[in-house]
């Protein structure tokens, strides 16, 4: 038995299991299955990542079952292990287990818990199914399985509007993006004649420089491939214009966020651009537009997350940002540092999330920073997670003693090589740098904003419907009398086993991920001239992102401690650039007006108009009305009135008498 | 000299009377026998004068025929008219329209 299969499957058959029989066997039978098969997984998939970092590991692929064989078009079920694979794996079923894990105390009073866990765990096998994948149609088939997942467990609290609603918005931005990547399927099938991944990437180089026409004009077929492919990437991603979704993905459940709006799903598409990296080197034109994309994300969603007061929103825009740094990298030509910082990133993102659930978890289920505070010394274990998690996320290390946290290791990486890079690469540089200001700006802000100063938690309406106090009675004291509780062992063991990741990740891997070809052993375009430019740029590249990580903590430190009035002054002084950025640069809005009103009004004239208006008039309702006004006529005849009868008696025996005799 | 003409105008005039006299009736019942009444002397007014006019019996015969039926069948309506009254206190024709639809 392969260990691939059980990894994979494991999680599928307890996601069945727990999901039709959860009523039956319980809650915590439910929870023990799939979190087992979780462990399970995670258990099995590290042996495959070591192997490959010792350079034991071979590629392989295990068939599982034909799937369709159609003319000349042919693919299985089928699941690839390379270095990429089991990259992903770990990441995966890591994050995946922690968080089961993690859930069974975050969830702890929700009397829908055996459907949660096989959602999450349902969620595990697609992400696997789509790693795994040898054929593009098999990676659809996870790509919409995550999405699935995620659609479910946004709208897991489906008694809420709000979460319904997100749920519904992250379905159909990925839909848009989707038709994208569907586009892309076809095309390619078009143009190599197979969906098999290692053909594709094999024939990729022959077709540089040929056309074809799509949308009635010309193009470079490459490009127009990659471009397509792309854009499906971008939607799974929340790439800057199909980003909107995740957001109000933080309607879900916390856990939620951090497996699937964090660590896994959202980096499909970096996976995916990185799976097709041998496709996407064959055109200049979309990488280009990768790097541009990647770099544009994340510079604006670094800038929203400065003026957030949700403390999940923050950390949701943090995790777009971050995607932008890993499409960059791949845009430039660096997949290696992409996935590295795919990899590091996932643990950190996570134990964020997780230590924010934590937090709300603590402040009875308030998510406004404004109304945290103080709260170092009442959680202190949260505290100590969240504290490497930014210190993580921020990057701190200094480059010439060799010492880092996870983040520091693959965002310098990433600003390095697109240093090195040149060309788009330089902007991206900047872009990068000065986003890694704004990343530690408002990673600190939501650190001090809600671990220093002093407690307002009365203000918060969860708070005073706990305490059942208003803030007039609590007066001086702001807490309210409310002691906020750490959290039960099984959400703070998931959160330590992620600041081990989040500390030693980088250090421990980067060797492999960015210097060393023959880890990745083809199974992504690896760039040797360029991975070695990346350690001749000068001294102050280098220490580029630690100036800009303190250069952000000095204003942080700033604003939300030494001077807590100068925030308010600073978006007076502002003004309209605070509220731009303040309402997310009025994306929702505009989209609201461009598409969303548009569509409402064309559904609402083909409802009034065209169904209501046309098919039912002429159609049910029209023969309904004839059949009562006929009836109200043949009633208006019956009188109950003898001469009328006697008449109408006579004037029958007339006709009749008339139609005998004439 | 009175001829077969004047009997048949007469009775025409008496029947046109009997149906005009039971549907523009807004009376009473009573006033609907009556009017069947009238027809169907009309009808025996005819039956009699064609029978003198034809010098065939059969018509008088007949005219005796209805005589009977129609002293019957005013028996029989007075009798339900009588009943009708008893149980619903009115027997203007305006009021009888329990058949209405």
């Amino acid at each position: 038995m392969n260990s691939i299969l059980i990894i994979v499957f494991a999680p599928l058959l307890a996601s069945i299991i727990a999901g039709l029989g959860g009523r039956w066997m319980g809650h915590t039978a439910a929870k023990v299955l799939t979190t087992a098969a979780l462990f399970l997984a995670c258990g099995l998939s590290w042996p495959i990542f070591l192997s490959f970092i010792a350079g034991t590991g071979e590629a392989s692929v295990t068939p599982v079952l034909t799937w369709v064989q159609s003319g000349n078009m042919t693919f299985d079920w089928a699941l690839r292990v390379d270095t990429l694979t089991a990259v992903m794996l770990v990441v995966i079923t890591s994050v995946s287990a922690l968080v089961h894990l993690y859930s069974w105390g975050y969830m702890e009073e929700d009397p829908d818990q055996s459907r949660f866990f096989a959602y999450l765990s349902l969620f595990t096998f697609a992400m696997l199914m789509l790693v795994t994948a040898d054929n593009l149609v098999q990676m659809f088939f996870g790509w919409e399985g995550v999405g699935l997942a995620s659609y479910l467990l946004i709208g897991f609290w489906y008694k809420k509007p709000s979460a319904n609603a997100a749920a519904i918005k992250a379905f159909v931005v990925n839909r848009v993006g989707d038709l994208g990547f569907m586009l892309g399927i076809f095309g390619t099938f078009l143009v190599f004649q197979t969906t098999s991944i290692p053909e594709i990437l094999e024939m990729a180089p022959a077709m540089q420089g040929s056309t074809i026409t799509f949308m009635g004009a010309r193009w470079d077929t490459m490009t127009i491939l990659c471009l397509l492919l792309f854009v499906g990437a971008m939607g799974k991603s929340a790439q800057l214009g199909l980003h909107t979704w995740l957001p109000d993905a933080m309607e879900g459940p916390t856990p939620v966020s951090a497996l699937i709006h964090a660590a896994t799903m959202v980096t499909a598409g970096v996976f995916m651009v990185c799976r097709l990296s041998p496709m996407f080197e064959t055109s200049p034109t979309a990488l280009a537009v990768v790097t541009i994309v990647g770099a544009a994300t994340c510079l604006f969603a670094a800038t929203i997350g400065t003026t957030q007061w949700d403390i999940k929103r923050v950390i949701a825009y943090s995790t777009c940002s971050q995607l932008g740094y890993m499409f960059f990298a791949a845009g430039v030509g660096a997949y290696g540092a992409a996935m590295f910082h795919l990899f590091t990133h996932a643990f950190f993102k996570a134990l964020l999330f997780l230590g924010a659930g934590a937090v709300i978890h603590a402040m009875h289920h308030e998510q406004d920073m404004r109304y945290y505070g103080g709260l170092r010394k009442r959680i202190p274990i949260t505290f100590a997670a969240m504290l490497i998690g930014t210190l993580a996320i921020t990057g701190l290390g200094i480059y010439d003693l060799h010492v880092g946290f996870a983040g520091f290791w693959s965002k310098d990486a990433i600003l390095e090589v697109s240093y090195a890079a040149g060309g788009h690469g330089t902007g991206a540089f900047w872009v990068g740098a000065f986003a890694a200001l704004l990343t530690s700006f408002y990673s600190w802000r939501l650190m001090f904003l809600t671990f220093w100063g002093k407690p307002r938690w009365i203000e918060s309406e969860h708070i005073q419907h706990s305490v059942h106090k208003t803030p007039e009675e609590a007066g001086a004291d702001t807490t309210g009398g409310y002691h906020p509780h750490e959290s039960p062992w099984t959400m703070l063991v998931p959160l330590g086993v992620l600041s081990l990741g989040a500390l030693f990740a980088g250090q421990v891997f980067s060797g492999s991920f960015l210097d060393s070809a023959s880890f990745w052993n083809g199974a992504i375009a690896y760039n040797e001239h360029l991975m070695h430019a990346m350690h001749e740029v000068p001294k102050w590249v280098k220490y580029s992102a630690l100036v800009a990580m303190l250069v952000g903590l000095f204003f942080a430190w700033l604003a939300y401690i030494r001077r807590t009035d100068l925030p308010r002054q600073v978006a007076q002084q502002l003004g309209p650039i605070y509220d731009f950025v303040y309402n997310k640069w009025y994306f929702d809005e505009l989209y609201n007006l461009l598409f969303v009103k548009p569509a409402f009004w064309l559904g609402r004239v083909l409802w009034k108009k065209g169904d209501e208006g046309t098919i039912d008039r002429f159609g049910p309702n029209g023969v309904a009305w004839v059949v009562e006004r006929g009836s109200v006529l043949a009633k208006s005849v019956q009188s109950g009135y003898l001469t009328s009868y006697a008449l109408i008696m006579l004037l029958g025996l007339v006709a009749v008498i008339t139609w005998v005799l004439f | 000299m009175i001829g077969i003409e004047h009997y048949v105008v007469v009775s025409s005039i008496l029947f046109v009377l009997g149906v005009l006299g039971i549907f523009l009736n807004r009376k009473n019942i009573i006033v609907i026998l009556m009017a069947i009444e009238l027809i169907l002397l009309s009808v025996n007014l005819n039956l009699v004068a064609f029978s003198a006019y034809l010098n065939d019996l059969t018509g008088q015969v007949f005219a005796m025929f209805v005589l009977t039926v129609a002293a019957a069948e005013a028996a029989i309506g007075l009798a339900i008219l009588v009943t009708y009254f008893r149980s619903r206190g009115t027997i203007a024709v305006d009021d009888v329209n329990r058949m209405k639809g």
